[in-house]
């Protein structure tokens, strides 16, 4: 057991850090749920893309360094450290990308790893419709198949994150009427300035328009369109779900690095006794997540599958960031209800993003299932 | 960075896991808490000389002392497994805290003695007179009338050949003692477990079994709390794997509704609460371990944060498997309160989760503000 870094690991942090120390705008970009501020988003990939950070555990020919789990974590530490730009293309980075890498075809690869890396095209997900959200196996978008090397998608998506803006969209259809549940289902890959979609933004509790519907009304694809094999796509999916609640979405640098700005805010208000066990709870839940996470990494460093244990990530990483900013906002006290960019304000920002936390990517309740029948073995309702 | 056990620690776990299952099963722990006095110590006796063959008691001591020349990382499976079996001997005291704290206190001639005895004649060891609060440590041990000592609330008496005992006074500070149980008497205390061994302790303040004094006992004092909170953090995880353990196996046995009890929602929740609580407490109690074993600067940081999590995972996969159990779980005949008074006693020994929240803030404060 070994809990420092390597010096190369060192040495690939401070590289990390000034870099970033050069490049992050200097003022919060505004935010990405806006058309100007998503714009202002797809040029800092393009920034980071450049110079080889927006990607740096994809191989080499895709934009990336072929760099390690543990490299990825230090790359998120100094990340957050930094402040940066929150990621406006993280649906296809972090969830479609490891999916697509272990699923994809070379041309596949070739033709969507480039431009997902630089920004050009930012992705957003398909999977929740109207009748299927905690019961996604229920979805009934179908595709059917032309007598060219063509499908044709009808149904609706919704509460497609970063769908109001996206170029692209990933989700899964039906593609065989007579299956049910988990099967005949299939994994697409849609341009969302096809014939035939219509987006409709939804603006979200903030007023901003942070998800969409997204409408496909006779919508012809290319079958090389489709990610892995015909009537597989709740295997495709759930490799995406995987990553989604387990290592590659939340890293936790983002909950060590908000836990450390509440302890500096808790000092800078004078340390007020009723705030001490709440703020302390929430760095130690921060602290917990980063060691799981560093537990569970060096399970995949030695080539084990992460597994059922993404669930349990899932609960404590989104109870973990409304516990942190819930500490924020009692020490805020009155001035809890301001908004802005920078100071109280981006504490209630995260307040309302962090209470998305347990709906999003299968709801606390769905994974408290999981837990208890994966990791238990309870028996199934 | 590779946090993991390797193989070899993976065994020592197993081995341990497999002499306890049935050296200490419910029904030994039953035997046990029924026996009189002198078959008690006969079953403890035995239940010792088993784990002494394995090595763990002194694992931790040096090669140099004859010792296993083990670390704290290789301990803590082990006393994750002493949590899970419930084991009633004074393991944690006797591995955790005296053997490294006598060990760093080499060549003085008491520890030496002390270590000697630990290692050469399988000695037991209990541990007294430390207390942790949110302001630091303190010493419950008092001056009485007749010129001895006496010190509350100490651990494993019962069974110890030597016990290792601080006090503290205004004027000469702290004083750390590793003092021979013929020269002690050993009170038990009415505590809520039998298989607890918990006394109050009458000894004599004496030149030979002085350890260290004044400021190098306050640091040694202070580790061992430290080392405590750790140690103790591990006997809690095992509790609390073995609770919802118990309690899921339970809840796929109990049919009600004319379905397992398992099946139902409010039932998986209640132990999936319980299961997320424990997956991460264990990695904070393991980097604690680690940060003993290499003596890193955040060690007491760390120390504290593995108790205060682990105390919240045990008690609360107590409550848990208390509920899933149902009225059967609040009857003797059941096995779980066993496991229900060890965590209760052991989530508030050496300093509750409140407790250790604050010690933690303080060393973060430190951290910002200096």
């Amino acid at each position: 057991m070994d809990l420092t870094f390597s010096a190369e690991h060192e040495a690939f942090r401070a590289e990390a850090r000034s870099w970033l120390a050069a490049h992050v705008p200097k003022e919060p970009l505004p935010s990405f749920d806006t058309a100007e501020g998503f714009e202002a988003h797809r040029a800092w990939e393009r920034t980071m893309f450049e110079d080889r950070w927006s990607v740096v555990t994809w191989p080499v020919e895709y934009g990336g360094r072929d760099l390690g789990i543990f490299e990825w974590l230090v790359f998120e530490e100094e990340y957050y450290r930094a402040r940066a730009p929150g990621r406006v293309s993280q649906n296809g980075v972090f969830l479609l990308a490891p999916t697509m890498l272990e699923y994809g075809t070379e041309a596949q690869k070739a033709r969507f790893l480039p431009p997902m890396a630089s920004g050009d095209e930012v992705w957003c997900q398909g999977w929740s419709e109207p009748d299927a959200g905690s019961d996604l196996a229920g979805i009934r978008s179908r595709a059917s198949r032309t007598d060219g090397p063509t499908w044709i998608l009808n149904g609706q998506k919704t509460w497609a994150s970063r769908g109001a803006f996206a170029d692209w969209c990933f989700g899964i259809f039906r593609t065989d009427p007579e299956a049910e549940r988990h099967r005949g289902l299939t994994y697409f890959l849609v341009a969302l300035d096809s014939p035939g979609v219509t987006v409709r933004p939804i603006p979200q509790i903030d007023g901003e328009t942070g998800f969409a519907e997204i409408f496909f009304d006779n919508v012809e694809v290319p079958e090389d369109q489709i990610l892995g094999e015909v009537g597989q796509g709740w295997s495709v999916a759930m490799a995406t779900a995987g990553s989604e609640r387990g290592l590659s979405l939340r890293s936790p640098a983002r909950y060590t690095e908000a836990a450390d700005r509440l302890v500096q805010l808790y000092a800078g208000r004078g340390g007020p006794p009723a705030s001490a066990d709440a703020v302390a709870q929430a760095h130690m839940d921060a602290e917990a997540y980063k060691l799981h996470t560093y537990w569970t990494a060096t399970k995949v460093a030695r080539g084990h599958a992460v597994g059922p244990e993404a669930s349990a990530n899932k609960i404590f990483w989104s109870e973990t960031d409304i516990a942190i900013h819930t500490a924020a906002l009692d020490l805020l006290g009155p001035e809890a209800e301001l908004v802005g960019a920078r100071g109280p304000g981006e504490w209630l920002d995260g307040y309302l993003f962090s209470l998305a936390g347990p709906i999003y990517a299968g709801t606390n309740e769905i994974q408290r299932n999981v837990v208890a029948e994966r990791l238990l073995g309870l028996p199934r309702g | 960075m590779d946090f993991a056990f390797t193989e070899e620690q993976e065994e020592l776990r197993a081995g341990v896991r497999t002499v306890l299952s049935s050296e200490c099963s419910p029904d030994a722990l039953r035997a046990f808490e029924v026996a009189d006095e002198a078959s008690r110590a006969d079953l403890s006796a035995n239940r010792w000389a088993v784990l002494a063959e394995l090595g763990a008691p002194a694992l931790v001591v040096p090669e140099s002392a004859n010792g296993l020349g083990l670390g704290d990382v290789d301990l803590v499976g082990v006393l994750e497994e002493a949590g899970y079996a419930c084991l009633p001997e004074p393991l944690l005291e006797t591995a955790a805290l005296a053997a490294p704290t006598l060990a760093a206190l080499l060549p003085e001639p008491a520890a030496a003695g002390a270590l000697a005895a630990l290692v050469e004649d399988d000695a037991v060891f209990a541990v007294g007179g430390i207390d942790v609060t949110p302001d630091g440590i303190t010493s419950p041990t008092e001056a009485t009338a007749d010129g001895m000592l006496r010190t509350p609330r100490v651990v494993g008496a019962r069974d110890a050949g030597l016990l290792l005992l601080a006090c503290r006074d205004d004027e000469s500070g702290w004083q750390l003692h590793a003092v021979p149980a013929s020269s002690c008497t050993a009170e038990p205390a009415p505590a809520l477990s039998a298989t607890r061994d918990l006394s109050t302790v009458h000894w004599p303040l004496a030149a030979d079994t002085l350890l260290a004094y004044g400021v190098a006992a306050e640091a040694a004092a202070s580790l061992l709390a430290g080392r405590a909170a750790a140690g103790t953090a591990a006997l809690l995880t095992g509790l609390a794997d073995r609770m919802v353990a118990m309690a899921a196996a339970y809840a796929k046995e109990r049919h009600q509704f004319g379905k397992p009890i398992g099946s139902f929602q409010a039932v998986k929740h209640l132990l999936a609460d319980a299961r997320v609580a424990l997956e991460f407490a264990r990695p904070a109690v393991y980097r604690a371990a680690w940060s003993l074993a290499t003596a890193q600067p955040t060690l007491s940081h760390d120390a504290s944060m593995a108790k205060a999590m682990a105390s919240d995972a045990a008690d609360r996969a107590a409550r848990v498997a208390l509920q899933v159990h149902g009225a059967l779980g609040y009857t003797w005949e059941c096995d779980l309160h066993f496991f229900l008074k060890r965590t209760w006693a052991l989530s508030r020994a050496w300093g509750d989760a409140a407790t250790h929240r604050r010690l933690v803030l303080a060393q973060l404060l430190d951290r910002t503000l200096g």
